[in-house]
């Protein structure tokens, strides 16, 4: 099996493609550079200098508003030069392949790339072409691959969960709703289990759960009410409106009724678990109004930390 | 002017058909072998090979490869492919229908036949589809396109929805006694799969290809193949459970028969590591209780051949993300190599092994080829099985550089390949 590609020789990160197999220290070290950054966007001047001169690339075959700003957001507080390419609309449909999209704007004194890509292993795919043509200084941030990973949004997890519990070890973290399509509950699972979380829970029902999820080192519970209970940590899920009908569930409203977060549901967790979303939410689907908006929601705090954990990555991968 | 002949002396005879293994030569006369074992008296052969440290076998007869022929000619894929098939010491292949457009007319199967025959490679046998157009829903001429060359009839990775269209079709070549060819696969479990139903896929968020879709696809065929009494060669089996089913199959004297892909006797789940596209194939690399079931199931000859399920694929067309890859594995080149691998690390013996490419495969489909005997075809692969060579995809044959065994240090080179008493290969 070839090396993983997101080290190099020294074992430093150099690209962020997955939070699989990064060593734990890599990891808190993350953490611990997005908190010198979370005070910048507290400053009159929301600027550092890190980046100044360099050329970040927000490489988007899929749309998104959200990750895309945010990605663009740090970039421009590290001072780089940001770049947006909306690929569906342009090379793709003109028959050009995505390695040749890359080659054109590694071509082009690109620095970064922040790629987001509807097929899982897209970001792989250019980060080890860029290894073998030896562009070296160009750095790839997975923004999100098909239904494999999104590293930053685990990361912001993390970052969220530490602020709120301080340490890992003693959490119980509960992921609840559509693992089966989470690149988020992926990635979740993945850095949960290399800091030291001693049990991680998901939660749904069992057509929303990849087979073999078990080997990913978490507890399987169908049951809500049961899975929740004396949780520190309640992850809820984006269910996507493709998924609400069909042989997958029979209508969004069922899936509401056994696995919506509800108030009353939420008070078989410990009294002081917090409530994250990954955004954007579907009220009455996946959770309930009283619950986004409650005393336990750390929603819009997690879109905040966002920007101090995406420049921390962008910042280590670059000086790597 | 009279008969080229060759003497290829010196070396270990193996026949597994025959059930010949020990010193021995082969001695051809135009295209016909004359003697196995002792030369024939008074013998003056014009051509001598020398085979001295060497096994002289029967050419490999490969069940599964795809020439790209009709649908690449623009690429020349039908030459560099043969010679390709013969470098690794195949004399008889089977090319499946799903070319462009595909093998479902006389027409086309008459015009590859043509153009394979004019260049120097293996005996080329198309395998007819046994749909129209590879779609499931109305049968080929299958007696019309037998007439023009088709040894079998398959629907090649085609799916195969309508059951009712599966019974007809085996009542139908039942009628005539030709062979079917099915891959096992229930196409709705199937659908959009990238990677085996493991927990790489878990991982990897890949969508998956359950084993189930294999073992209820193989259910299917048994129970039609139990009423039709159509002799059905199911290809490409992958899962331990598949096995089982064709176990019972067999001991309740169905006629079938089955073969695996070489690559799946060593490949897993695992292989896929971060993502290599080379390990995109059909039927996906699955659990390694999987591959150890297949290893054993070639051990106790539940599986009748191995074939290279050869696939060129271009690099543009694998430097895609995953599941966006073209899948295939260039293999008529690995074939011997891999096999002879397996039987290493197996200690099984190298006439049980060489069985498998020779004569297990051409009973399957009932070809008189895969033999050595007087008066059969001089069709002879002389191999050195002990030397070894690192597998480097720019250095073969074939177009297809789409190889999971890129770096890998194998033993077994095919030396000389003899198809009807021509040297075509020689290295």
């Amino acid at each position: 099996m070839a090396s993983n590609p997101q080290l190099n020789s020294n074992g430093e990160l150099t690209h962020l493609l997955s939070i699989e197999g990064l060593p734990r220290a890599v990891v808190e070290n993350i953490l611990s550079t997005a908190d010198a950054f979370a005070s910048v966007g507290d400053r009159e001047v929301k600027k550092v200098p890190l980046l100044r001169g360099k050329s970040v690339f927000n490489l988007f075959f899929e749309n998104s508003t959200r990750t895309r700003t945010t990605f663009e957001i740090a970039a421009k507080r590290l001072s780089a030069d940001v770049i947006n390419l909306n690929i569906n609309a342009s090379s793709t449909t003109k028959g050009e392949s995505l390695l040749d999209t890359v080659d054109n704007l590694a071509a082009m004194q690109a620095d970064m790339f922040v790629v987001r890509h509807a097929s899982s292993g897209a970001p792989y795919l250019i980060a080890e072409h860029l290894n073998r043509t030896g562009a070296h200084h160009i750095h790839v941030v997975n923004a999100g691959d098909g239904r494999h990973a999104h590293p930053t949004q685990g990361l912001l997890d993390m970052y969220t969960i530490r602020h709120f519990k301080k340490d890992f070890s003693g959490l119980t973290v509960a992921i609840v709703g559509d693992i089966l399509h989470s690149r988020v509950a992926r990635s979740d699972i993945h850095a949960l289990t290399t800091l030291g979380v001693p049990e991680v829970r998901v939660i749904g029902p069992r057509t929303l759960l990849p087979s073999f999820v078990e080997s990913m080192g978490v507890r399987v519970f169908h049951d809500m009410a049961e899975g929740l209970r004396d949780v520190d940590v309640v992850i809820m899920l984006r269910l996507q409106n493709e998924r609400m009908r069909g042989a997958l569930l029979p209508s969004a409203q069922e899936f509401f009724k056994s696995y919506g977060l509800t108030p009353e549901k939420l008070s078989r967790a410990r009294p002081d678990a917090i409530v994250m979303h990954p955004g954007p939410m579907n009220r009455g689907v996946e959770i309930d109004s009283a619950v986004a908006d409650g005393g336990q929601a750390v929603i819009l705090p997690q879109v905040t930390f966002g920007i101090a954990v995406r420049m921390a990555v962008m910042s280590i991968v670059a000086g790597n | 002017m009279s008969a080229h002949r060759t003497a290829i002396t010196g070396g270990t005879l193996i026949d597994p058909g025959a059930g010949r293994e020990g010193p021995g030569g082969v001695f051809i006369e135009g295209e016909k072998i004359v003697a196995v074992g002792a030369a024939p008296a008074g013998f003056m052969p014009d051509t001598v090979v020398d085979a001295t440290g060497m096994i002289v076998a029967p050419g490999f007869v490969d069940l599964c490869a795809r020439l790209r022929e009709p649908g690449a000619e623009f690429k020349n894929a039908l030459a560099s492919e043969m010679h390709a098939a013969v470098a690794g010491g195949i004399t008889s292949l089977v090319c499946s229908p799903d070319t462009d457009p595909v093998l479902d007319e006389p027409g086309l199967v008459e015009m590859l036949r043509y153009r394979a025959k004019n260049l120097r490679g293996p005996r080329v046998f198309p395998a007819g589809a046994l749909t129209e157009g590879l779609k499931g829903e109305r049968l080929t001429e299958m007696a019309e396109l037998r007439g023009h060359g088709c040894v079998a009839f398959s629907q090649a990775d085609a799916p195969l929805h309508d059951t009712q269209v599966m019974l007809r079709a085996m009542q139908y070549a039942a009628t005539h006694g030709f062979v079917v060819i099915l891959r096992p696969d229930d196409a709705w479990l199937s659908k959009d799969g990238m990677a085996h139903e493991g927990q790489v896929a878990a991982r990897l968020g890949l969508t998956p290809i359950p084993a189930e879709a294999e073992t209820i696809g193989l259910l299917r065929i048994l129970e039609l193949a139990r009423v039709t009494r159509a002799r059905v060669h199911v290809a490409r089996l992958s899962t331990a459970r598949s096995l089982d089913l064709m176990r019972a199959a067999k001991a309740e004297g169905l006629s079938v028969t089955c073969d695996i892909a070489v690559h799946h006797a060593h490949m897993t789940e695992m292989d896929i590591g971060y993502f290599d596209p080379h390990c995109r194939v059909v039927p996906p690399f699955r659990a390694q209780r999987d591959r150890d079931a297949l290893r054993a199931a070639l051990k106790d000859g539940t599986i009748d051949a191995v074939c290279s399920d050869h696939a060129p694929v271009d690099e543009d067309d694998k430097a895609l993300p995953f599941g966006e890859a073209e899948p295939g594995v260039t293999a008529v080149e690995l074939l011997l190599p891999l096999l002879l691998k397996w039987a290493g690390e197996d200690a099984v013996p190298r006439a049980q092994a060489l069985r498998l490419i020779t004569s297990g495969p051409a009973h399957a489909l009932g070809m008189p080829y895969g033999r050595l005997w007087a008066g059969g075809p001089a069709d002879v692969a002389v191999i050195a099985p002990e030397r070894y060579w690192k597998v480097t995809p720019a250095a073969l044959v074939s177009q297809g550089k789409n190889t999971p065994f890129a770096g890998y240090e194998l033993a077994g080179r095919v030396v000389h390949t003899l198809v009807a008493g021509v040297v075509v290969h020689s290295e």
